[in-house]
């Protein structure tokens, strides 16, 4: 077992986050695993995207070239990742803020509005954690609960008061997966 | 012990706190911030000190006076910075000062940019600055190694009065992945416990601490007495040469190996992906990963040399560690290169396709 996956959107929207807490939670899953940041270059307000590997054995570099796995949350990010994966890759798009049809035929598309849903549910931040349910629920990769039960370890105690919504939007996304 | 999910340059950072390192000061550059950010928070956590210095330059010379006065010291850059620091390096060699550097290399020449690389190889390995030194360079290819690696530098430039470089790169710098914080083992060093040391500096019985009751003490690299440089010069030869001790590598799966890899750090990573994807062809492929690139492990290498095909060595510049690996090898077998400089990084299939070329 082996995937790779891009996690993109804008500065601000919990790329690094949402990237993280997946980590930590194949990491409560015995799993190897390695996540990769864009740093540096990067500014507020522009794109950011992490690579994860996660694997049954050794991982090489961390850095992902073609990802099996995509969690696009703007257009840009879109635009810049499409072309990258593999075929037959799972390509899960926040359609509320992407306007335009995926291009490629060989993969296999989620849209989900998770920006409109995170405004439901009163925080337009936890769109990450719904793209990042939806995910998991489709890609079975590691369970739901395993990444739930790393929330608190990851948000830390100072935001402790988010742990609710972000559990509520990790298992809104998982819902939307039959 | 349980696992946890740490950042390369983080990692660094608590290698060296445990290690009892309480002085760091160390100048921003990118990919290597994490590391200067980690120790201006963790240093007042545990009484020590956290310079944000004016300039590499400074940094270097900050670790100069304070290591003369006994404490563990550490800066921390990347490639330009660590040109910069030269100079303060070459001083400190000259005056046998204990220091640990980590380099979180990017691409260069010049600025480069902030991607990982291995281009300061060279830099690293031959001293770097001015002068007929060396400085011990570890290089670790995992956050694990990270931590680890840090902690027994401490130990390391303590036991030689030399500054030891952690050559890492952007990519472990900047990746996360779990890794455990293990209780401190025996130290690596003859002469004690570096638990000991911590607490008690004064234990250096070389330092300037005061020379009320004993004799003084001098701390300098101007040498100008008739002779005495080419005796002092020939004496750090010996330190260099008895260094040899400290040589350690990763060896997996050479013993039926037609075709050896050799690489380091990032690429190592690379190579035992390769490594393992051709084995399951059934291609007779080991790898030999040097931890210690100064010493350099060229005993392993000329050993096996005489019995394979052909070694290939990976790396991400244009063919640094090739050099000691042919010095090594002595024309006893083929030494093949494959590298990406300044960014790119070498790729699993073409290492696999090198490997079936050296097989024939």
């Amino acid at each position: 077992m082996r995937e790779e996956i891009v996690i993109a959107g804008f500065g601000g929207q919990g790329i690094m986050f949402a990237g993280t807490l997946l980590a930590q939670g194949a990491m409560e899953e015995d799993l190897q695993v390695t996540f990769f940041p864009s740093y540096g270059a990067e500014m507020r307000g522009g794109t950011a995207n992490c690579n994860l590997i996660i694997s049954d054995e050794e991982i090489g570099s961390p850095v992902v070239i073609n990802s099996s796995a995509a969690l696009m949350l703007n257009q840009p990010s879109l635009d810049k990742f499409e072309k990258r994966m593999k075929g037959k890759g799972l390509l899960i798009i926040n359609s509320s803020l992407v306007d335009r049809e995926v291009e490629r035929k060989d993969l296999e598309i989620i849209k989900i509005p998770a920006t409109e849903m995170a405004e439901r549910l009163g925080n337009v931040k936890v769109a990450n954690m719904i793209a990042l349910g939806a995910y998991l629920k489709k890609s079975r990769i590691i369970s739901l609960e395993s990444v739930i039960k790393s929330l608190p370890k990851v948000l830390g105690e100072r935001k402790r008061d988010l742990l609710e919504v972000n559990q509520k939007a990790l298992r809104e996304g998982g819902g939307l997966i039959k | 012990m349980a696992k946890r999910l740490m950042m390369g340059n983080e990692a660094i950072g608590e290698g060296a706190i445990q290690a009892g390192c309480r002085f760091y000061a160390g100048y921003p550059i990118t990919p290597q911030n994490e590391l200067t950010a980690y120790m201006a928070k963790r240093m007042p956590e545990v009484n020590g000190v956290f310079i944000q210095s004016e300039s590499e330059l400074a940094a270097i010379s900050m670790l100069y006076g304070a290591s003369l006065v006994g404490a563990r010291t550490m800066t921390s850059s990347s490639s330009p910075g660590i040109s910069l620091m030269q100079e303060g390096i070459s001083y400190m060699a000259g005056a046998e000062l204990p220091c640990v550097i980590a380099n979180i290399q990017r691409g260069g020449p010049g600025l480069g940019n902030i991607s990982g690389a291995q281009g300061d190889y060279f830099q690293a390995t031959r001293g770097g600055g001015h002068g007929d030194y060396r400085t011990l360079v570890l290089a670790p290819h995992s956050v694990q190694e990270m931590f680890h690696l840090t902690r027994e530098a401490f130990d390391l430039a303590d036991r030689y009065r030399s500054p030891v470089i952690i050559l890492g790169d952007g990519v472990l710098g900047q990746m996360m992945e779990p890794m455990e914080i293990q209780p401190p083992k025996a130290s690596l060093a003859k002469g004690g416990d570096p638990e000991s040391r911590i607490q008690d500096p004064a234990k250096k019985d070389w330092i300037l601490d005061g020379c009320q009751g004993r004799e003084p003490r001098s701390i300098k690299s101007l040498i100008l007495g008739e002779n005495s440089l080419e005796k002092h010069n020939e004496r750090l030869a010996e330190k260099y040469k008895e260094m040899e001790k400290e040589i350690r590598y990763e060896a997996v799966e050479i013993e039926d190996a037609q075709a050896i890899l050799v690489a380091f750090g990032t690429s190592a990573r690379i190579c035992k992906e390769a490594m393992h994807r051709a084995r399951k062809e059934g291609l007779k492929v080991g790898l030999i990963r040097p931890i210690t690139l100064f010493p350099f492990p060229k005993e392993i290498i000329l050993e096996n040399a005489p019995r394979i095909k052909g070694y290939l060595t990976v790396e991400m510049n244009l063919g640094q560690m090739v050099e000691d690996v042919r010095l090594a090898v002595s024309g006893r077998c083929p030494v093949h290169f494959y590298g990406r400089p300044a960014g790119g990084f070498p790729e699993v299939e073409i290492i696999i396709e090198k490997i079936k070329e050296i097989l024939g």
